[in-house]
């Protein structure tokens, strides 16, 4: 039996009175690749940050690998976290930002690891600029290298394909097919229907907290999704 | 889609509890030496306090060695808040507390490195303060240098440990700059008393053996909150 990556049973989370994760259930395996759309406000971050950890559920149950969450240190250790912040120290260079995060992560040879991963998502070129001169875009590739530094075998991505231009999201595509590749369990939250479907073996819907419509491989077209997701989409709003 | 090379392991193991404190110790304080918004904010507090407090005051009616233990602790106490509020709101704009919080690292070692940077702050506005509080009140310290250096030590040792943990509580809500004063200044009381007490009685003069029991309080007031705010630390961040 394949072991799974992450499990969620009926995960709820309310903020006060509002509802923002209503009854999520979810089971991944390695080298899934799930990419989660929806409208504002559906509860796609809060769900990303509920299996990240970051958040206490109020009802409901989740796990990485087996480890309930919110969990010890050696879950959080698998796990990566992209964020539609940078989650980057604005007044250190991009390579200080990656290897501090390598550091915290416990990766035995932190400069090495930093600069293969930054060379890998086209960032070396301004490895040394701080991060407060450099664009949005490039921002974003620090701010995904230094979420996969320590190669996790979770990587949650909420929008990592914000202000990236062509080149900068073509290379991380590539970074997450190869991370998918090597067995890395991904879920991508996303308005890039086009990126997120070409790489992704499920896709699921959120709206109003929960999963509308949950598709594994084979997805449906990319035409016949787009008019699924704008339904269901329109509908919320 | 360009082609998807396979991603090779890193090796990792577990971070050590100190090598992580030391770790975000050294990241604020390299942040600090480069924005250098903790320390300047402090300084400029600490000189303009100093210039004010000398021209309101009348030598004819209090001596200076009277006056110079206040002056000094009300300057080491607010430039000290003043750093404090900065602590934690490095990480704010771009959330980055959340991959501090995701990583594998003791919610302990990141307040330790906190406190660790926070400390090196307050001392550098200390290391100069003190001088300068010495030279325009004209009280020689000399004598007493090292005595006076351990009450200071031992007191922002204190003060920094309550400051930290109440930064942290505070860095997040709407009226941050004033609810960090509002709750620390009741918890520095313990420790700016005693730590006033024994600067004015080294400044008259008075032997340092006068001072050990004030230097035992604020050791054993250190070692409380040292302990207390650390455990508290975790449950300050459960969200």
């Amino acid at each position: 039996m394949t072991e799974l990556s992450i499990q969620a049973t009926d995960l709820v989370r309310n903020f006060g009175t509002r509802r923002a994760v209503n009854g999520v259930s979810l089971t991944l395996v390695p080298g899934d690749c799930l990419a989660l759309f929806g409208p504002n406000g559906a509860g796609k971050t809060t769900l990303l940050r509920m299996l990240g950890g970051l958040l206490r559920p109020t009802s409901g149950s989740a796990a990485i690998e087996g480890i309930p969450l919110p969990g010890s240190a050696d879950v959080r250790a698998r796990v990566g976290l992209v964020s539609h912040q940078t989650m980057l120290y604005d007044a250190l260079t991009a390579r200080e930002n990656v290897e501090f995060s390598a550091r915290m992560y416990g990766v035995q040879d932190a400069r090495k690891a930093t600069d293969e991963v930054l060379a890998r998502l086209g960032a070396a070129s301004f490895a040394d600029v701080r991060v407060r001169s450099l664009s949005r875009g490039m921002q974003q590739r620090v701010s995904v290298a230094r979420a996969i530094v320590h190669s996790p075998s979770v990587l949650l991505a909420d929008e990592p394909f914000t202000g990236l231009d062509a080149a900068g999201a073509s290379a991380l595509t590539g970074m997450l097919a190869g991370l998918r590749d090597s067995g890395a369990t991904i879920i991508i939250v996303t308005h890039n229907l086009d990126e997120a479907l070409a790489l992704c073996t499920a896709a699921a819907i959120m709206r109003e907290g929960r999963f509308v419509r949950l598709d594994r491989a084979p997805i449906p077209a990319r035409e016949e999704y787009t008019a699924l997701y704008r339904e269901l989409s329109v509908d919320a709003a | 889609m360009p082609p998807s090379p396979r991603v090779a392991p890193v090796h990792r193991r577990a971070p050590g509890f100190v090598g992580s404190t030391l770790a975000i110790a050294r990241k604020d304080t390299l942040i600090e030496l480069r924005s250098r918004s903790v320390i300047l904010s402090a300084l400029a507090f600490a000189v303009l306090a100093i210039t004010i407090f000398f021209f309101a005051w009348d030598p004819t009616a209090v001596a200076s060695i009277d006056l110079a233990p206040g002056v000094l602790w009300v300057i080491f106490t607010f430039s000290g808040l003043l750093g404090l509020h900065r602590s934690f709101g490095v990480e704010q704009p771009t959330r980055a507390m959340d991959a501090l919080l995701a990583a594998p690292v003791d919610r302990e070692a990141i307040y330790l490195g906190k406190l660790i940077a926070n400390l090196a702050f307050v001392m550098v506005v200390q290391a100069i303060s003190l001088p300068a509080v010495a030279l325009l009140y004209n009280v020689p310290i000399g004598g007493y240098l090292w005595p006076l250096i351990g009450v200071v030590l031992l007191a922002s040792v204190g003060l920094v440990a309550v400051g930290t943990l109440f930064s942290s509580m505070a860095v997040s809500t709407r009226l941050a700059e004033l609810l960090l004063p509002l709750l620390a200044l009741p918890f520095f009381v313990p420790v700016i008393l005693p730590a006033a007490q024994a600067t004015a009685r080294l400044m008259n003069g008075r032997a340092v053996s006068e001072v050990s029991g004030y230097l035992s309080i604020l050791a054993a007031f250190d070692v409380v909150f040292l302990v207390v705010c650390t455990l508290l630390y975790p449950y300050t961040l459960e969200q």
